[in-house]
């Protein structure tokens, strides 16, 4: 009897138990974290099968692993149709090369269609160069604004301005400007690559430049006697005052611009057809098959979780960064 | 006598506030010539600092102003080098590239860069800190950083040493280390040092003459007090001194009955009265120094 009262949960012995067991680290690092994914997964498959569409029902969390599966089954045989495609061309090359030894042998690209892996890199290719392409406009433009007061002044409305701007406003007057400005026969990039870019670009900026611009407005009115008093010259005060003692705000300015252009990126690439994750979303829900649905929640969760990889590499630069432990920690 | 190397006339300092204009000082005059150590010791928020930052140029005065070497000062300038309060010392940098800095700056195209590294390492020794030169200021101790501020200051081979509170966070023993530091390099190097003390028995030790501010707002200078001590001066041996009593007993006369300080009201931080309420015997705020 008193082994079943001490298990019940009016039990005080039972209730400091689970006290203890969920303030230890190992709860707190795995299995919280694990019970919460398992609720979710629960509630999702509950959920899902509730939930009846015109492309069948709602896929739960089975039907999403299934096509996670067969999305990276399809890409490696993709991978593999590739190799035999251009193991092909050399047989039949070295064959021809025997017969006419002056023949000069041409290899033609393969064109297949890009797998799921190939549209997740170029999604990350597109945002980091969406992303580094705003930084290095944000920075310098931030610290130019935080260090005069005059400047601030007249460049603050406008940033306020075009702060809030969606993404798909900007979109179609990028694409124009782009197809009226870039005009080479030859094309480096891809319009559709360059369009999702500038739009990252142009949602990403704000961000980087309002930390960068606070940061620097605010260093300790000490450190600004000290550049004063030693009559550092502009470039020796900006290098060695003003970067350093702002360089945790514009790192955290840096991280809340990643995750916005990362969350820009899909939408861009729905609409300008760049193909990456935000173009296979498009082409799914365009497909309506009955796995459509399975496949972009798969996409979504990928999305999620690359999202997350980012801010988490953000967040461990920012820590590298910091000469002062404390700000690393937020 | 020589004209004074540095001087202030009749300077006035305020500052807009929300509130309107807030007067700090009024009518400030005072000369000092080579190689005086002057102290300035006075009530919190009577003006001490503000002072400090006209001579070094971070704060303009509104009316009259310092003049240095017969020029009137309109900014920061190399001849004039501060300690801060707070070391201020720049944390990314090791203790070593902080006063590269400034040697950098004073220096540059009149030293090579074998004869800076000299320089600098020279400056280290004075204040015994070569031992930490490539540490960053997290890694030392308040008293550690506070000789760095020294050092970065004295690198600039300034003909003013201004300190605001050099000591003033440090522990007593410590501080007296420091002291006597500072009275070395300042009988080596002959330059004006004027440095801001809550300290008595510091002010006493240390300096040529003693300036007492009144309370703000508009402070100026109460009383000027001359320190005649032989040099070098020995603080065991200055503690049974009765012309080290007599200055003694004078500041704390100073501070606690004429400029007595009474605890403003949580109402208004401005309504200082300069006190002319009863006070309390002397034995009773010997401590308090
Ligand atoms: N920039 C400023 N704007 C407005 N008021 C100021 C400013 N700087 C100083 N004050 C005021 O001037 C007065 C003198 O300030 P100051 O810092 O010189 O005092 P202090 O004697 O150095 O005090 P402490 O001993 O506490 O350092 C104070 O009442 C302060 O509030
Ligand atoms: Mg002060």
């Amino acid at each position: 009897m008193s082994v079943i009262k001490a298990f019940s949960p009016q039990s005080p012995t039972f209730r400091l138990r689970l006290g203890k067991w969920l303030d230890s680290a190992v709860a707190e690092t795995v299995l919280l974290p694990a019970l919460g994914i398992a609720t979710f997964l629960l509630l999702w498959s509950v959920v899902a099968s509730q939930i009846n569409t015109s492309l069948g029902a709602f896929p739960g969390p089975v039907q999403v692993s299934q096509q996670a599966t067969a999305l990276i089954s399809e890409h490696r045989a993709e991978r593999e149709k590739e190799a035999a495609f251009y193991q092909r061309q050399e047989d039949r090359n070295a064959k021809r090369l025997e017969k006419e030894p002056d023949f000069i042998p041409k290899i033609r690209a393969y064109t297949g269609k890009a797998t799921y892996l190939d549209q997740i890199v170029t999604s990350i290719l597109t945002v980091l160069t969406g992303f580094v392409l705003a930084s290095l406009i944000a920075i310098p433009a931030g610290i130019v604004i935080g260090l005069s007061r005059k400047v601030h002044s007249a460049v603050n409305p406008l940033v306020q301005l075009f702060k809030p701007i969606s993404p798909l406003a900007w979109l179609p007057l990028v694409t124009m400007v782009v197809s009226a400005v870039y005009v080479t026969d030859d094309p480096m990039f891809e319009k559709s690559f360059i369009n999702s870019v500038v739009t990252v670009m142009l949602c990403s900026l704000w961000p980087t430049l309002i930390n960068t611009s606070v940061g620097v407005a605010n260093i300790e009115p000490d450190l600004q006697n000290v550049s004063r008093v030693l009559r550092l010259g502009r470039w020796t005060h900006i290098r060695r005052v003003v970067l350093p003692s702002s360089l945790p705000m514009i790192f955290t300015g840096l991280r809340l611009s990643l995750g916005v252009a990362w969350m820009v990126l899909i939408a861009a690439e729905m609409l300008a057809q760049n193909p990456g994750l935000g173009k296979f979303v498009w082409d799914e829900f365009q497909n309506g098959s009955s796995q459509s649905l399975a496949r972009i929640m798969v996409a979504v969760i990928t999305i999620g979780l690359i999202g997350f990889a980012l801010d988490r590499i953000m967040l461990y630069l920012l820590g590298r960064v910091a000469w002062d432990p404390e700000t690393a920690t937020r | 006598m020589k004209k004074p190397y540095l001087q202030l006339s009749h300077l006035d300092v305020e500052f807009q506030t929300k509130t309107g204009v807030f007067t700090a000082l009024k009518n400030v005059s005072l000369d000092v010539h080579d190689g005086e150590f002057i102290s300035v010791i006075g009530h919190s928020g009577c003006g001490k600092s503000t002072v400090m930052n006209v001579i070094a140029g971070l704060t303009p005065g509104t009316r009259g102003g310092a003049l240095v070497n017969g020029r009137e000062v309109d900014g920061p300038g190399p001849d004039r080098a501060v300690v801060f309060q707070n070391h201020s010392l720049l944390p990314w940098l090791t203790v070593w590239q902080n006063v590269e800095l400034a040697v950098n700056v004073v220096f540059k195209g009149r030293k090579s860069k074998a004869e800076r590294d000299e320089w600098i390492a020279h400056n280290l020794e004075l204040v015994d800190m070569s031992h930490a030169r490539d540490k960053r200021p997290a890694e030392i101790s308040g008293g550690m950083k506070q000789r760095v501020g020294i050092a970065r200051a004295l690198s600039m081979e300034p003909k003013v040493l201004l300190m605001d509170e050099p000591f003033g966070a440090l522990d007593a023993l410590t501080r007296a280390q420091l002291q006597d530091s500072l009275m070395r390099i300042h009988s080596e190097l002959k330059n004006i040092v004027v440095m801001i003390t809550h300290d008595i028995d510091e002010a006493v030790l240390l300096s040529d003459r003693i300036v007492m501010m009144t309370n703000g707002p508009a402070a100026t200078i109460g009383e000027i007090e001359p320190v005649e001590l032989a040099r070098p001066r020995d603080r065991l041996a200055l503690a049974n001194d009765p012309e080290y009593n007599r200055k003694r007993e004078a500041l704390l006369r100073f501070l606690y009955e004429k400029q007595r300080k009474v605890e403003s009201l949580p109402s208004g931080p401005s309504d200082d009265v300069i006190g002319d309420e009863p006070v309390p015997a002397l034995d009773d705020t010997r401590g308090v120094a």
